[in-house]
């Protein structure tokens, strides 16, 4: 392996995941703690790949329900109707914004079944030890990050328009079980992007690089 | 073991995303350093370290008191009004009978904006004198850990595409408390554009009892014997 492109954990050392200290680890399994900062000291973060996938698995199941029950129920002079996800894009639609269509479209419906897609392929990709595209796969995974955070859209217009719309006995507005499996989606999907270590990406290139060093993910 | 001499001094790292180990050159202000191999950002040198983000936090402190207090927009139908905050969203959540979802709301609506403000307020001026004790470091690592559940901005936009559902029904007006969401959205990013956690970093104490080195120069600066 060229000196240029060695790892932390190929050189023996670790880096502080609080403070970025990089330190020569008392045992190679025991780290210990950071001397500047006290944290525990880990090489790569702990069961990354079965926690990120218990996460992923949970989300794609609250998923289902989040886009099938209503988030909301209108209730306007005695009759109740129920409005999911997709309805709230529809009636933003033909109400005349579709910017906001698109926008709520984009936040609450594609931007969580992409990020569920691109951790199940982070994953895939890394329990396969598939080499090349590190740099792209690494940016996807920044992308997610970045992005995941926007779902959260939908809760906050369902909770803003209950706390606003409480004009019985003419209309109001009561929250569906939908919201509560959308909240959890995005809550899960959010936590996965944390248990996941993009460090993991770069370790099959260098096990290519080098067959004797094996880094545990 | 690692430890610079300076600020300025090179700095050897691994990076986060890619564990590739290098080292940090001396970075001119406004300067930023990143991993060859993956692009990640691993420092960046603010022209103004400490006072410009603590300023934005204040700012930010006084900004989140008027959002969380008053209304963020009043709402009028054939003479019925109604008006709420965001707490007041919260509590029609939880009474309406999703007490599960307005705990999220309310954690990244109201605690964790509260608490990266306070941790940060904390940390920015515990760390003018160094060396800081060892808490401020666990302070930043608290509010580093809050700071993605922080939601303003996209509580923002929630505002604005329920106003507009509403608007259709009713006649809607923003309030002053909208207004004061609008700064956060501005002055959140500002902060963490302005800050680099490597300076409080070199300022606190060791847990290991050691002065981190840079504070004992910057120790020597201020108070000349």
């Amino acid at each position: 392996m060229s000196a240029g492109d060695l790892s932390a954990a190929a050189a023996g050392l670790v880096s502080c995941e609080t403070c970025s200290l990089l330190t020569q680890p008392v045992h190679p399994n025991h780290p210990g703690h950071c001397p500047r900062c006290g944290a525990e000291l880990e090489s790569r973060r702990p069961r990354s790949i079965q926690t990120t996938w218990a996460l992923v698995i949970a989300a794609a199941i609250c998923y289902i329900p989040a886009n099938l029950l209503p988030v909301m129920n209108t209730t306007t002079l005695g009759s109740t109707e129920p409005d999911t996800i997709i309805g709230g894009v529809v009636f933003l639609y033909t109400s005349g914004s579709w910017p906001l269509a698109l926008i709520v479209l984009i936040a609450s419906v594609m931007v969580p079944i992409g990020k569920l897609i691109a951790l199940a392929y982070l994953l895939v990709t890394v329990q396969r030890g598939v080499k090349g595209g590190e740099r792209e796969r690494t940016r996807l995974y920044r992308m997610v990050e970045i992005i995941g955070r926007w779902s959260m859209l939908d809760v906050f217009v369902d909770t803003f328009t209950v706390a606003l719309v409480q004009l019985s006995p003419l209309m109001s507005v009561e929250p569906g079980m939908g919201v509560l499996f959308f909240a959890a989606v995005v809550v899960l999907t959010m936590i996965a992007v944390e248990t996941f270590d993009p460090r993991l990406i770069w370790d099959a290139a260098a096990r290519q690089q080098d067959p004797r060093q094996e880094t545990k993910p | 073991m690692n430890r610079p001499d300076e600020f300025t001094s090179v700095e050897s790292v691994a990076c986060p995303d890619c564990d590739l180990l290098q080292q940090i050159p001396p970075l001119a202000p406004g300067d930023r350093a990143r991993c060859p191999r993956c692009r990640h950002v691993l420092a960046s040198a603010p022209r103004d370290p400490l006072d410009l983000p603590l300023a934005l936090t204040l700012a930010a402190a006084i900004f989140l008191i008027i959002a969380q207090t008053i209304p963020l927009m009043n709402l009028s139908v054939l003479g019925l009004t109604a008006s709420t905050t965001i707490i007041g969203g919260v509590l029609e959540m939880w009474q309406t009978g999703e007490p599960v979802t307005a705990m999220v709301v309310a954690f990244c609506a109201v605690i964790a904006p509260t608490l990266y403000t306070l941790f940060m307020l904390v940390v920015l001026l515990a760390a003018r004198r160094p060396p800081a004790p060892h808490w401020v470091g666990e302070l930043l690592r608290w509010a580093q850990s809050v700071q993605p559940w922080s939601m303003n901005e996209v509580m923002m936009l929630g505002i604005l595409v329920a106003l507009i559902k509403i608007a259709s029904l009713a006649t809607v007006d923003p309030g002053i408390g909208m207004v004061a969401v609008g700064a956060l959205v501005v002055l959140y990013p500002a902060i963490m554009v302005s800050f680099d956690p490597r300076v409080i970093w070199q300022r606190v104490e060791w847990v290991d009892g050691d002065l981190p080195p840079d504070a004992r120069g910057l120790a020597r600066m201020e108070r000349p014997s």
